[in-house]
């Protein structure tokens, strides 16, 4: 029996669809073009004709056009990115993130689309809430793909209705916040759900290992007397996993990578030709656990901040390829929850607008990564991931697409952000890139406006 | 010296001059404490607030006492953290606070980083009077000022520690004290209760309390808590009472002068023998007690910003 969720009566809220425009006719003008396959085209126009991709050519200097021209002279124009890993708190806290504050958040970062994580409340482990979740937001300009619980209510003992999910719309499976701790459970979860072609999403944590645990063991937690969650925490269970893969032939995919034993642990199992992909979070390559010396909680989030040797391990397996995709984790919580003493803070922090501006700082400008790789990351790779077939920029195609300004300074402004939330610890942060645009489903926005 | 610091929330970056400027200052305290009204109206018309959101009996003494003896205004907040929803009343009380135009607060929690939290929410001065595993400054420059009156430097005097240093905050602010005097520090724990890289500390790390004991100039003990036996950081009680109990027999071993503290309670008989604690001839816990509280006045006084000169 179906019993449709009712929307909760959520008030104030931020978007409302009047900023979405409808692109009839847009010319992108003047574009540097970055396709899935490496290609890049320097000084191209593409045309978008309701919704769609209708010409693209050597830009031609000015000629009469009846549409809207969007100047994209300097400018990036990736095929629409993609954050596979997000918390969006609906249904359950819409106080601190609704599906549709958190997709404005996302399309204010430059994604035009979305894996939102099953700890709603209820979890998402049914098909009322994925369709709920899908139908709330139908012919939105920001698509969101709904995780399901892999165990009914995230309690590790019982497997979710797998096929009914897939079948509703569920496009990956994760118990993120925890792992599975049942070996035998997650074994046959990696088993039922190949069925599918999708992947099975953990969370890698030992929660005997990071009991009382609020920040990376370390020097530094040795110091503030907070307690430590070790990087071996994340370790065994990564190993753990990757035998489970191996042996099953499922399709693991690790979440929020963190430490170099993981990093290295998913390098040989590539190598061996286990099905495994693997996410980071900017945090993970921007921080270290010394920022925690301020017990300002907005360090706080699972996994923790690592040192030194763990981030540079992160961007070494982002550079050979050992790591997949760059997700944010976007966690948002209200100022009351995490504005306390360190141990009492929620884990989490928002991600979505300040991704793109990291990666640039982080990864580009310091030549590690280059644009191209950061598309295969953030959307090629991750749609794969899911079984997906990523956007494409070509001519008949939907236009699915993040304009970015690469060399578009500006500072990080937490009560300027979309997201219904703040926990963000780079406020005051001055980033080198920006989104400027992002189209979808026949809606664009300008994220300046 | 003038005394520019606002809080004190820790030992881990007080300098080497500092310390001493407040352990010299405490002397002058412990005169006017020999008076017979021994009070002083140096802080006259300051409010002070003790907000103890962790059980203490010594440490609150301490500073009321200190505070009285100072002639300042004071406020008691005493509960369990339990007793209240975490996160929340640290916020509130901080506010109310502002709101009463307090001058200082010293702050007790059970949260690492309270104090910290708390010093960036008000305008008044922030004493840490122990936060979490963190740190415990008045009870490391008490211990200090009585090791000072016993020994005539820092340099080159061996200091063990033995216990739980994992969850001591004494532990911790009197190894970043000592070593910033110039004193050795030796650890001495079971594996488990060691902090993850406790090395860099740059201090000696040991299993052996014998050993400890022999190192030692001065032998500091510190507390174990009951429930770190079902945590498994140890066996039993007994195990550690054998392994690494301080004990008369060990000391007569050791055939030296060795001086004992400890910053109480004590579980006499565990971690430390009863009469060893109460022997005179070794132990100087009662001296800290008496100490504490001609520190505390110097950390008030200090912090407040009243100059005599």
């Amino acid at each position: 029996m179906k019993k449709k969720l009712q929307k909760s009566h959520v008030i104030g809220e931020k978007m409302s669809g009047d900023k979405f425009i409808k692109s009839k006719n847009v010319l992108l003008k003047n574009a540097t073009i970055i396709e899935n396959g490496y290609s890049e085209k320097e000084k191209w126009d593409i045309f978008v004709v309701n919704g769609k991709i209708d010409t693209i050519s050597p830009a031609k200097g000015s000629q009469p056009f009846s549409g809207t021209v969007l100047d994209c002279t300097g400018k990036l124009v990736f095929p629409g990115l993609i954050d596979m890993h997000v918390h969006f708190r609906e249904p359950g806290r819409e106080d601190e993130e609704t599906l549709k504050s958190g997709a404005l958040s996302g399309i204010a970062g430059g994604f035009t689309a979305g894996c939102t994580m099953p700890n709603t409340n209820p979890v998402t482990d049914n098909r009322e809430i994925v369709e709920f979740i899908l139908e709330e937001m139908k012919n939105h300009l920001f698509s969101v793909f709904p995780i399901a619980a892999i165990t009914k209510d995230q309690q590790g003992e019982k497997l979710v209705e797998m096929a009914e999910l897939v079948d509703a719309g569920a496009v990956a499976f994760s118990d993120d916040g925890k792992s599975v701790a049942n070996s035998l459970l997650l074994r046959r979860a990696l088993e039922y759900s190949k069925m599918f072609n999708v992947p099975i999403i953990e969370h890698c944590e030992d929660a005997n290992l990071v009991v009382g645990g609020d920040m990376h063991e370390g020097f530094v937690s040795s110091n503030l007397g907070l307690g430590g969650m070790p990087a071996i925490a994340e370790d065994v269970i990564v190993a753990r996993d990757l035998m489970l893969a191996e042996y099953t032939g499922g399709k693991i995919h690790i979440a929020h990578i963190s430490t170099k034993g993981s990093v290295e642990l998913v390098r040989r199992a590539k190598d061996k030709g286990v099905d495994v992909t693997a996410e980071a979070t900017p945090h993970h390559f921007t921080l270290t656990d010394e920022a925690v010396r301020s017990f300002d909680s907005n360090y706080k989030m699972n996994p923790p901040l690592r040192s030194e040797e763990h981030v540079e391990a992160v961007i070494q397996g982002l550079k050979d390829g050992t790591i997949d995709a760059i997700v944010t984790d976007h966690a948002p919580h209200s100022i009351e929850e995490k504005d306390a003493e360190f141990s009492a803070a929620p884990f989490g922090i928002t991600g979505l607008e300040t991704a793109l501006g990291l990666i640039a700082r982080q990864l580009v400008n310091p030549g590690i990564l280059t644009w191209q790789d950061i598309v295969q990351k953030m959307c090629k790779n991750p749609y794969q991931i899911l079984g997906m077939e990523a956007p494409q920029i070509k001519v008949g195609e939907v236009a699915n697409l993040s304009v970015i300004d690469p060399a578009g300074e500006w500072e990080v402004d937490k009560f300027k952000m979309k997201s219904r939330s703040r926990n963000t610890p780079f406020h005051g942060w001055k980033l080198p890139a920006r989104a400027v645009a992002v189209f979808n489903n026949g809606l664009y926005y300008l994220v300046d406006d | 010296m003038s005394f520019e610091r606002k809080h004190l929330l820790g030992l881990e970056d007080v300098s080497a001059e500092e310390i001493t400027h407040i352990l010299d200052t405490a002397e002058t305290f412990k005169e006017i404490l020999q008076r017979p009204i021994p009070k002083v109206p140096t802080l006259r018309g300051k409010t002070i607030v003790n907000l103890f959101y962790e059980a203490s009996t010594r440490t609150r003494f301490s500073f009321e006492l200190a505070e009285k003896r100072l002639s300042a205004d004071t406020l008691n907040f005493s509960t369990s953290a339990s007793a209240v929803k975490k996160g929340e009343s640290l916020r509130d009380t901080a506010q109310n606070i502002e709101a009463m135009k307090v001058d200082m607060v010293v702050i007790r929690h059970s949260a690492a980083g309270a104090p910290h939290y708390l010093a960036q929410c008000i305008k008044g001065s922030v004493i840490n009077a122990g936060d979490g595993c963190h740190e415990h400054p008045t009870q490391a420059l008490l211990d200090m000022l009585t090791i000072r009156d016993n020994y005539k430097d820092f340099k080159g005097l061996r200091v063990a520690i033995v216990g739980d240093i994992l969850h001591s905050r004494v532990a911790r602010s009197n190894i970043y004290g000592l070593t910033t005097m110039g004193a050795e520090v030796a650890l001495c724990a079971p594996q488990t209760l060691i902090p993850y890289e406790a090395e860099k500390w740059n201090v000696r790390l040991l299993n052996d309390v014998d050993e400890a004991i022999g190192f030692a100039d001065i032998v500091m003990a510190l507390r174990i808590q009951m429930e770190r036996q079902t945590q498994n950081f140890f066996p039993t009680l007994r195990e550690y009472h054998n392994f690494f109990g301080i004990t008369r027999e060990r000391l007569d071993r050791a055939n030296k002068k060795v001086t004992i503290m400890h910053p109480g309670p004590i579980n006499r008989g565990i971690e430390l023998d009863s009469d060893l604690a109460d022997d005179e001839h070794h132990s100087v816990i009662l001296n800290q007690v008496t100490n504490g509280v001609a520190i505390r006045m110097a950390v008030l006084y200090l912090l407040s910003g009243e100059t005599q000169e």
